[in-house]
């Protein structure tokens, strides 16, 4: 038996981590990234002849945790069609055993490279807008992400925001959600299962994150689901993750904004912050448009909910907002003093 | 083999090999003894080295306890005792082996054995120069997780090792020769020089072929280590494990 070196161990490894696109329309271009479930892959669609991102996983099998997950991840972005939610093209497996899908491959930059990009705090805030809309579309179809964090979210070359990595997303029973008197019914394919193309696997998450199981990022998962309360998960748990999100793209850091080149921002926006990660979901805002709402608010110069003004910080805001004919109606009274003190020299 | 255990597409290997875990603990002896043979023939590498590693045994000594530990282990029962929902065979067979030593110390034995192993060719010289030629970092011997460690890619070395000679047979059956001789050259043997433009002048056949053909022995390395693998893990949940270990896929 012929003995292996060390590097032809790693030579062997490498040789066999690429996925078998035998009898496929796909053609493998370059490897992209690895997550924890599989690799995704740049390819090219020979029949379309457009370039796709496929995500495959390590391990053959089609009955696994991961191979489920994987499945469900790709029908959940099937169902999810907005313009903020990555594209799924197909579901299959692939000639090796492994279960893959292929989606619109996104040329951008991950948020947390994007956002150096972006100094205003209001051009920010515009752009959390944009993943507040995927998420609230999510939630109104009956879908929990689950782990939103800046590696999860891309800015493409025209600032579109893609939602990325459903891999934990969960599934709501109907009535779990808090948004659904925005859904459509005849949509909400979700909180059908016995009508829905995904019947049984649609009512919760299959198994794969029962109760006590803890799936998501530290420092972006809300207390409930770091203890893995699976069942008490609601949309308020993803409203969590957009403060922590929020408080990331406007400091640059997530528990303090003491990150170097960090922004200070003011108290409106620290309180919907503060309120968005609350520690009871209870205090959190009930849904995501509540929170696109009182950013909306802050953009136009109004109060927000999160916070209550003194009567100072309601003339500071009264002045920013009327800043430009508050200084005309000074410059104009200024005018009118200069004149009258000339003429009565 | 026989042809019945290949695939019906004509591949050399069994789709699902049944797992030695279970195959051990079956009433049939042709049964148990194949598992044990299969067992045998990827781990008693891992625990000859480990034997001379860990325990510093001197070679003569090494290779008595390695065999008295595959006679124990069919003796004993000790794979009924596995449970794979607690942990990893390659685990609890490296936790068997530091016990055995240790009682073997204990009762201050050290026969000669033999007789009553799985019928593999144990190669002891073979087994010693790759020892010699295995990069060892002295700062790190004797922590638990370097044992886990060496344990670990020894048992990767051969697993790895057995499916190259599967994946030599298969070529030789399919009459596929040169495609194992390029993977041998470029996977096997190769270094940062090696290109498939050099072996493309080697064999004088083209890029494109030389590409193909590494590709499909990648393809079927890939398969029949993982079919090998599978056989060797007492459940699925475990196979995805090992597989993710045995292919540094964590680690990536």
């Amino acid at each position: 038996m012929k003995f292996l070196s060390d590097s032809a161990l790693e030579r062997l490894r490498e040789g066999a981590e690429a996925p078998d696109l035998a009898g496929t329309r796909y053609r493998l271009l370059e490897r992209i990234a690895r997550g924890g479930m599989g690799v995704v892959y740049a390819a090219e669609d020979e029949n379309l002849q457009r370039r796709v991102a496929l995500k495959v996983l390590d391990v053959p099998g089609t009955d696994g945790d991961l191979a489920n997950r994987l499945v469900r991840e790709a029908r959940v972005l099937a169902a999810l069609e907005h313009p903020g939610i990555v594209p799924v093209h197909d579901v299959g497996t692939l000639a090796d055993g492994r279960v893959f899908y292929t989606m619109k491959f996104v040329e951008g930059q991950r948020l947390d490279k994007y956002i150096e990009s972006v100094t205003s705090v209001p051009d920010r805030l515009r752009l959390f807008l944009r993943i507040c809309d995927a998420v609230a579309f999510a939630h109104a179809r009956g879908v929990l992400h689950r782990d939103l964090k800046p590696a999860n979210i891309m800015v493409g070359p025209f600032g579109e925001v893609l939602v990325m990595d459903w891999g934990l997303a969960k599934i709501l029973r109907s009535g779990d959600s808090k948004t659904t008197r925005v859904a459509d019914p005849d949509a909400t394919i979700f909180e059908k299962p016995k009508q829905s193309a995904l019947s049984g696997d649609s009512t919760e998450v299959s198994g794969v994150t029962g109760h006590g199981t803890i799936l998501g990022t530290p420092g972006y998962m809300s207390p409930e689901q770091a203890r893995g309360d699976v069942e008490l998960l609601d949309a308020r748990s993803d409203i969590f993750s957009l403060g922590a999100l929020l408080r990331f793209i406007l400091t640059g850091d997530r528990e303090s904004g003491s990150a170097p080149g960090a922004v200070r921002i003011d108290k409106s926006l620290s309180a919907i912050c503060a309120k968005a990660t609350a520690a009871s979901p209870a205090e959190r805002y009930p849904d995501v448009q509540e929170m696109a709402l009182d950013i909306s608010r802050y953009l136009d110069g109004l109060a927000v909910g999160a916070h209550k003004e003194t009567l100072l910080e309601k003339a500071g805001r009264f002045y920013r907002r009327y800043r430009f004919f508050i200084l005309l109606i000074a410059a104009y009274l200024a005018m009118r003093v200069l004149i009258l003190l000339f003429l009565h020299r | 083999m026989r042809q019945d255990d290949f695939q019906p597409g004509g591949d050399r290997f069994p789709l699902t090999r049944r797992s030695v875990i279970e195959a051990a603990r079956c009433i049939d002896a042709q049964e148990r003894e194949r598992a044990l043979e299969a067992l045998c023939a990827a781990y008693w590498r891992p625990v000859y080295k480990y034997v001379r590693w860990r325990w510093n045994r001197p070679v003569e000594a090494a290779q008595d306890l390695t065999q008295g530990f595959f006679a124990e282990l069919l003796e004993r029962g000790l794979l009924d005792k596995f449970d794979s929902n607690k942990s990893r065979l390659r685990t609890y067979l490296r936790v068997c082996v530091d016990s055995f030593v240790m009682n073997e110390d204990r009762a201050g034995r050290r026969q000669r054995r033999g007789g009553s192993i799985p019928h593999v060719a144990l190669d002891f010289a073979a087994a010693e120069e790759e020892l010699g030629a295995t990069a060892i970092d002295p700062a790190k011997i004797a922590s638990p997780e370097s044992l886990e460690e060496f344990f670990e890619k020894e048992w990767v070395r051969s697993l790895f090792a057995l499916a190259v000679e599967d994946l030599r047979e298969l070529c030789e059956q399919r009459e596929r020769s040169r495609t194992f001789r390029l993977f041998e050259a470029y996977d096997l043997e190769g270094n940062e020089k090696s290109s498939y433009e050099q072996l493309s002048k080697d064999y004088g056949i083209s890029v494109t072929d030389v590409t193909n053909a590494l590709s499909w022995a990648r393809r079927e390395f890939r398969k029949i280590a993982l079919d090998r693998l599978r056989e060797l893990c007492g459940s699925e949940e475990e196979f995805q494990r090992e597989a993710r270990a045995a292919f540094g896929w964590d680690a990536k």
